[in-house]
């Protein structure tokens, strides 16, 4: 095999775990983080899953340390979230093999509904938290991250932002250390935490310590010493970025990022007279260094960083140096010529685009949720009232139901794809039912995780590799829950899922209505011989019934109609709007 | 490799245009030749139809995947409006190679897109080397309108002193087998294309 490759972050991330020795890998889908699971399946001597959601990944991957082989977790920034209460335990009772969480943040939200600096989640935990700059740094970082866990029994941060998960650059491979898991130690003491946690409260701040004077000598921790009129102390892709703006400058180049080496960076101010702290979201960095009242000869009046750079979205050379420059905003032709936003759109057949356009229809209130079907916020659905994140808007709607049932109960409608209410879509159902509600849903059945790319899942019947396993039965399932009304319709008939909406939403109980077809984009979906449709202009009356569809084949800027042939699947939605058989497939000799 | 030499090149489009593979080719092309490369765009929910753009730097040593504004040598467009939306990325007198095709954005709103018109004219006011080329039309002529983006590739490389022989490589390395010889005829067909005033 060719010693170096040009990978991304996260192929490079899960390169280093195998070459680290790891036995299972455990994440769910998120981007920018779902790579590496995605990468990590092709080792086959590791363990690896799709789980149900992060808290089990977590829980999953924990239990394996436990049994003594080193594992990994990886989900997205909100991720860490929903594993939280896992992850707070974890400071007490330490780890067997090492134990490394991997949380790939999204500054600038590229793909998430909020921004979030999880480097707090480090010193909220009291565990420790690497950071690489580039995708060579990735893969020794995960390495490096297995031992620190192992050396000082903790589980140990891995932060990824979106540029260090899908930018590529070229790495160079080691030869992997596969040693086979140590054997599991029984040590109730230590593991049953509610009882004996107590005894390692201290141990906690103990450790802190230790890991504080091993970040003195890390050597990822270092200084680049060059001018001393500036001194840059960055972490992360920022260093990527500052470099090209100071190129002269001093660095300190933190790849441990808590806890942070403290009589170095007293050391590097010393040396220099100004220091710009450059890093991205919040002042992470900036406040442990003016809690640590650096004595820099010119004075703490001469440490500057969110004062400069923002805490708003991501930075870029560009962001960072127009900043130091202080020349405002970047110059673009917006001011000279109308440059019209591009939002992301459901694909050509998207079987959401038939559930959105009987709910515009029958003017309900919906409550979505994450995933692609969260565009049927955007016209001309107009569908969405709320979204806020992975399983909220069932429990949101039966709120809003409490408040409004007479007035609004029969209009209320919570979406949600089967990826997402696997996820932790049935806990909230459950409540419904238990406490007497009468929400609708609507079970959104793509059958795949469709916006991250069609990751495997419980309701697939496939695991991360492709292997047969038990697909969820929904039918059942939500039966057993304690739901009566259950219907499933195809979304490509509209009729048929009007009829279905209609009949679920009269009904004083709850009920679920399930919407199912496979996402167009699976490739057994694209396998298929497509029969694309054609607009005839001596029938168009010129109405645009059709464009209610969303479809982006569909060109509505002239006063006919436009049906690309090539973007066109022939899912007929548009044929059944038409009112004057204007639409039809293209015949096909 | 010739150490002197350092890109900045930027690609666009709407998603599913194709713009990954391109990239991808590209900085493997630059790999090939012996730079240091980096690359950067962004995944998920950017490319359901959005706007797409793709970073990619090579020299002899790379920090930032991500170029300043101001600072591309080749912007490659597989969209026109795209092609508007990154310009500003362009330095004075770069290149701004424009696919001739029009996809009107969706709405945000109730309101009907109005696509910008005079594009060319207005980017080529600019002081920016503008060069549309109808790859798919082309492509359609060849046999295939699916080698369009292999075209525009092909008008590109000479500007990027990347030599041929490194294109052609990652090509055979990258390609099914099945679709190598189209897209090395289309890549040639790209090249006679390329904007020799520039």
């Amino acid at each position: 095999m060719n010693n170096k490759q040009f990978l991304s972050g996260n192929e490079a991330i899960a390169r280093g775990a195998w070459e680290a020795g790891i036995h299972v890998a455990c994440g769910y889908p998120g981007t920018p983080s779902t790579e590496i699971i995605e990468n990590l399946a092709r080792y086959e001597d590791v363990d690896v899953e799709w789980s149900t959601n992060e808290k089990v990944a977590f829980d999953v991957a924990y239990g394996a340390s436990i049994a003594g082989a080193r594992s990994l977790v990886s989900m997205k920034h909100v991720g860490v979230n929903v594993a939280l209460d896992s992850l707070m335990v974890t400071p007490f009772s330490g780890v067997n093999g090492g134990f490394v969480v991997i949380t790939a943040d999204d500054p600038g939200m590229h793909s998430s509904q909020n921004e979030q600096d999880n480097r707090f989640f480090a010193k909220f935990a009291k565990i420790p938290m690497l950071e690489p700059s580039d995708c060579q740094e990735a893969k020794e970082f995960v390495k490096v991250a297995f031992d620190i866990s192992e050396q000082f029994d903790v589980a140990v941060f891995l932060r990824t932002t979106t540029r260090t998960s899908h930018s590529k650059s070229i790495v160079e491979f080691s030869e992997p250390n596969r040693t086979p898991p140590q054997k599991y130690k029984q040590d109730p003491h230590k593991h049953v935490v509610p009882i004996w946690g107590k005894r390692w409260r201290n141990n906690i701040e103990e450790r802190l310590k230790k890991l504080e004077e091993f970040a003195e000598t890390f050597p990822f921790n270092a200084i680049e010493w060059n001018s001393k009129k500036i001194g840059v102390i960055t972490s992360g892709i920022c260093y990527e970025y500052a470099k090209e703006v100071f190129p002269d400058a001093s660095f300190l180049k933190l790849g441990m990022i808590f806890p942070l080496p403290k009589k170095m960076i007293e050391y590097f101010c010393d040396g220099v007279e100004k220091i710009y702290v450059i890093e991205e979201l919040e002042p992470f960095l900036e406040e442990q260094l003016r809690l640590l009242g650096v004595k820099n000869p010119f004075g703490l009046t001469n440490i500057s960083g969110k004062d400069m750079f923002t805490n708003i979205f991501e930075l870029s050379p560009d962001i960072v140096s127009r900043a130091f420059n202080g020349n405002g905003k970047q110059k673009n032709f917006e001011s000279e010529i109308t440059i019209p936003p591009r939002p992301p759109v459901m694909c050509p057949g998207c079987p959401h685009s038939g559930v959105y356009y009987v709910l515009h229809k029958l003017k309900t209130i919906v409550t979505g949720d994450i995933g692609c079907y969260t565009l049927g916020a955007l016209p001309p659905f107009n569908a969405l009232d709320t979204t806020f994140c992975m399983g909220s808007g069932i429990g949101n709607a039966f709120g809003m139901e409490k408040v409004h049932r007479n007035t609004m109960g029969k209009k209320l409608v919570a979406v949600i794809g089967d990826g997402t209410f696997l996820h932790s879509g049935i806990a909230p159902l459950i409540d419904i039912v238990f406490n007497k509600g009468i929400t609708t849903i609507v079970l959104m059945d793509n059958s795949t995780t469709g916006m991250t790319g069609h990751q495997q899942h419980p309701g697939m019947g496939k695991t991360v590799r492709n292997l047969d396993t038990f697909a969820i039965n929904y039918e059942q399932l939500i039966r057993a829950i304690g739901v009566n009304h259950i219907r499933v319709v195809d979304p490509y008939d509209l009729e048929e899922t009007e009829a279905a909406m209609k009949e679920a939403l009269a009904l004083n109980e709850p009920a679920v209505v399930i919407s199912r077809r496979p996402c167009v984009l699976i490739e057994e979906e694209k396998a298929k011989t497509r029969y694309p449709y054609e607009i005839l202009d001596e029938l168009c009356e010129e109405c645009d019934l059709c464009l209610k569809i969303g479809c982006p084949a569909i060109d509505g800027s002239q006063s006919v109609p436009f049906i690309s042939k090539e973007r066109c699947i022939g899912c007929n939605l548009c044929a059944e709007l038409c009112n004057f058989d204007a639409i039809r497939m293209i015949p096909t000799n | 490799m010739n150490s002197s030499i350092k890109k900045n090149l930027l690609f666009s489009g709407v998603g599913g245009q194709g713009i990954l593979l391109i990239s991808e080719l590209t900085a493997r092309a630059a790999i090939h030749a012996g730079f240091d490369v980096k690359k950067t765009e962004v995944h998920g929910a950017a490319q359901r139809g959005g706007s797409v753009v793709s970073h990619v730097r090579f020299s002899q040593k790379v920090y930032s995947p991500l170029s300043k504004v101001g600072d591309v040598d080749i912007l490659l467009s597989l969209e026109k409006l795209e092609g508007l939306r990154w310009a500003h990325y362009v330095k004075d007198g770069g290149i701004i190679l424009l696919n001739n095709e029009e996809r009107s954005p969706q709405p945000m709103t109730e309101k009907k897109v109005e696509y910008p018109q005079n594009i060319e004219e207005f980017l080529s006011s600019k002081r920016y080397n503008v060069q549309t080329i109808d790859a798919i039309s082309i492509a359609s002529e060849m046999g295939n309108y699916r080698a369009a983006n292999t075209i525009l590739l092909g008008a590109m490389a000479s500007h990027t002193e990347i030599a041929d022989e490194h294109w052609l490589a990652v090509m055979k390395e990258n390609l099914n087998p099945k679709i190598l010889e189209l897209n090395l005829k289309a890549f040639e067909r790209g090249k006679e294309l390329t904007y020799s005033s520039v």
